[in-house]
């Protein structure tokens, strides 16, 4: 079963994720800010990772250059699930080292596709 | 706009969730905007505040709650212009910026139902969007969907569709370090079609000279399917910038230009054209849950209630095993003693826990307050600092709710007649913003909370001729100033010269008292002439446990609860004097002190009057500051008990707070001492307790 790990300030978002990907057959796990996520991505292996951006303490960008130091999350696929996402910000998160990016509001059924072809 | 299943497991809860958090939200924002002074541009308040707003537009588009997504991204939108700097911070921006938030809160409320003001929300989001000005929102400007590095492509050729394609793929060497695959692609397009896949080693290096982590080879792609080149593009757009892409339609299998509607691109990559591009990365305030769940009140107060059966039952073996023992020692009953002593202390942390579940800090209750004091100051014309501490004191979430009104009385009393107009201030010496204080501390077992202002203070003359008007006071009573003071919470007392609607009619006070007497709480008033009040009310920390004094009168124990208790001592018979017309005088230490025979007062052993004081014990309380001595024949254990309400069981009883078990099983009243301050034990047979 892969292991994915959400990354999200918000608690709802935080369970609709939980909700939707276990039902998908996942293992999640979730945090509340990129510092707190970048802990727990070091305890365990994760598969994937899930973070939003605008978060307290740390933010999504800075989590994702974090892990991508990390020999571990080196060629892992972090996605970016976020409400705004212009060119200039797809640039930022390109840097950062991101796979790719989900946009808020999401279809859950679209989500897992995405996340199927990523972890088949 | 696409939206969750509503039908899926657990989604009511998730958006119960996402109520709290919206809420959570909108007192963010509420207070941040209040902490924003015109022309402070304080970019920490103004990011928490943006934050704030972004959260909830995000979540409510992903619960599917338009209304509110759209109001929201109007306000982020302003507020972004805020944040850089375009827009500077004044009263009538915060103004509508908190008329915001009350739309918010009203469209929150009715997520799950019921009609919000739409009039409203229409008028205050044109406001916010006169507020933008004419110029378009920045980033409003569509955004370009085509691949920036398929230079090779020709837009126009975008929507065409045909039945087979041939694609190029070419990642570049850093293509696997985004944690991107080639195969995330071709799964992808085996979703539109047939896919035939043609690796092309051309680039590959020599064995030697190749990189782990580096890409070096090239794709041919065939994909059947009849999709436009958009859609195939829409796949490639993660790694828009890891590699080069040709998609180029097979001979012959063209179709006419946009021959069926173009299906809108995958929801879940579409653009949110959210005008915040710079997403505010600032503010540290960590808070949230860290890991919670959402339980029942009733849930808790049943598991409440167990545990207090548990205290109980503990309490009644202990009792069981030392009275059936007397005089033994050692043995097997040490390790019962043993036992039982563990038992108790686990019970009692046991309790402990319990009732910690209910307990809240203050400030989910004292943060309405700014607002409240922001709106009151802007009506009476008068400037007001309120200055809230202890806000992380914890109270019982039952108390909490209940102590909100008369704190809310308290506060607008203390802005419409303490706080004085700007002008008045400044004639006396004073500086022209008044501050009304609000803080929360723990002292003894209680938690004290003050609501204090630099006002006038209370006029003692005119209270006190207003009593006597009121026929609350006798001509000629000497009272002293506290007691005069305290005088404003009898029933039916106003002093304001002209009624506002602001503080009411004089309906306040009194009910802001029995209200917190409900709650066992109490309070009193402290004036300075000419400096300030300060209204003081003191908590139980929990409605749910007391700590008692056992007292015997007769052949029934009562508890008096211990915190009103000072002190106990033996009646000495030659220290009472008794006039007639009023109850036995006590002299103690040098103070005289009224005396209550309980057992006359409770009808003990039928209208026995005490004949002698002779080996009785007296226990001396406190209600509001005056000493009251109870006549009881013994004194017994000091316990913990669990409140069992009257009300609910019986009907409620004056002079009586509520009734326990003790450990043998019998059943104890709980003495109410504030009702002896009263009329009650003034002497006459009339005044005494009844059954």
């Amino acid at each position: 079963m892969s292991e994915v790990l959400i990354v999200d300030d918000s608690h709802s978002i935080r369970e609709l994720l939980t909700s939707v990907l276990q039902k998908a057959g996942y293992s999640v796990t979730s945090a509340d800010n990129g510092q707190a996520g970048l802990e727990t991505a070091q305890s365990s292996n994760y598969d994937l990772v899930i973070t939003d951006i605008n978060m307290p303490v740390m933010d999504g960008l800075e989590l994702l250059s974090n892990l991508r130091s990390l020999p571990a999350y080196s060629f892992k696929p972090i996605l970016i699930l976020t409400t705004e996402f212009s060119q200039e910000m797809k640039m930022k998160g390109k840097q950062a080292g991101a796979t790719g990016w989900l946009v808020k509001p999401f279809d859950p059924d679209k989500l897992i596709s995405v996340i199927a072809r990523i972890l088949n | 706009m696409p939206e969750v299943s509503a039908s899926s497991n657990g989604m009511d809860e998730i958006r119960q969730i996402f109520e709290a958090e919206c809420n959570d939200g909108l007192n963010v924002i509420e207070a941040g905007l209040l902490a924003l002074k015109a022309g402070d541009n304080n970019q920490e308040t103004i990011n928490d505040i943006f934050r704030g707003a972004h959260s909830i537009k995000g979540g409510a588009a992903t619960f599917g709650y338009a209304n509110i997504a759209e109001f929201t991204h109007v306000m982020e939108t302003l507020l972004d212009r805020v944040r850089s700097d375009e827009l500077a911070v004044t009263q009538p921006l915060v103004k509508v910026f908190l008329e915001s938030v009350d739309c918010l809160r009203d469209m929150v409320e009715c997520m799950g139902g019921g009609e919000y003001d739409e009039v409203r929300t229409a008028k205050v989001k044109a406001e916010l969007e006169t507020w933008l000005g004419d110029e378009p929102p920045a980033e409003e400007a569509s955004e370009e969907v085509t691949n920036a590095s398929a230079d090779d492509i020709i837009e126009d050729n975008q929507q065409a569709t045909a039945t087979c394609w041939d694609i190029k793929f070419s990642p570049r060497k850093n293509y696997l370090q985004t944690g991107n695959q080639p195969q995330h692609i071709f799964r992808a397009l085996a979703e539109l079609g047939e896919v035939t896949l043609k690796p092309e080693f051309d680039s590959l290096p020599e064995f030697t000279k190749s990189k782990p982590g580096e890409m070096y080879l090239t794709w041919i792609i065939e994909l059947k399917a009849d999709v436009s080149q958009e859609e195939i593009l829409a796949e490639f757009d993660w790694v828009e910038n890891e590699c080069d892409v040709e998609v180029i339609a097979r001979p012959g299998t063209e179709k006419k230009k946009a021959v069926k509607p173009i299906p809108p691109s995958e929801p879940v990559q579409e653009q949110e054209q959210a005008a915040a591009s710079n997403a505010g990365q600032g503010g540290r305030n960590a808070k949230k849950d860290s890991g919670s769940i959402r339980v029942e009140i009733d849930k808790i107060d049943k598991l409440l209630n167990l545990v207090g059966e548990m205290v109980i039952n503990q309490s009644m073996l202990n009792q069981f095993s030392s009275s059936n023992r007397k005089g033994e020692v050692g043995g097997a009953h040490a390790d019962l003693d043993q036992g039982l002593a563990s038992l108790e202390r686990t019970t009692r942390e046991l309790q402990e826990a319990v009732m910690n579940i209910r307990m809240l800090p203050v400030s989910t209750t004292f943060n309405r307050f700014p607002r409240l004091v922001y709106d009151l100051s802007e009506k009476l014309g008068k400037e007001v600092d309120l200055d809230i501490t202890g806000e992380t004191t914890e109270l019982d979430k039952t108390v909490l709710e209940k102590i909100a009104d008369p704190l809310s009385h308290l506060i607008r009393n203390s802005l419409d007649h303490g706080i004085e107009a700007p002008n008045v201030r400044v004639a006396s010496g004073k500086s022209r913003s008044g501050t009304v204080g609000l803080s929360a501390s723990h002292e003894g077992g209680n938690v004290i909370i003050r609501v204090s202002d630099d006002g006038g203070g209370l006029n003692s003359e005119k209270i006190f001729s207003k009593a006597l008007e009121r026929g609350l006071v006798k001509e000629g009573e000497t009272l002293s100033e506290q007691q005069i003071n305290n005088l404003i919470f009898q029933p039916g007392f106003s002093t304001a010269d002209e009624v506002t609607d602001v503080s009411g009619r004089g309906v306040g006070m009194d009910v802001v008292r029995s209200n917190i007497e409900d709650i066992g709480g109490r309070v009193e008033v402290y004036s300075n002439p000419g400096k300030g009040s300060t209204f003081q009310i003191t908590l139980p920390l929990t409605l749910a446990v007391l700590d008692g004094q056992l007292v015997k009168v007769g052949e029934q124990v009562f508890v008096v609860p211990l915190l009103s208790i000072v002190e106990t001592v033996q009646v000495d018979p030659e220290k009472i004097n008794v006039v007639s017309g009023s109850a036995p005088l006590y002299r103690l230490r040098g103070e005289v002190i009224p005396i209550v025979d309980m057992r006359s007062l409770y009808h003990i052993n039928g209208e026995e009057v005490l004949s002698s004081y002779e080996g009785k014990e007296l226990v001396i309380v406190d209600i509001d500051r005056n000493y009251i001595g109870l006549v009881v024949d013994e004194l017994l254990d000091q316990h913990q008990v669990v409140i069992k309400s009257l009300e609910t069981n019986y009907m409620k009883m004056p002079g009586i707070l509520g009734a326990t078990i003790l450990g043998d099983g019998t059943v104890s009243l709980i003495v109410d001492v504030t009702t002896f301050g009263g009329p009650m034990i003034m002497g006459s047979d009339t005044n005494r307790v009844t059954h």
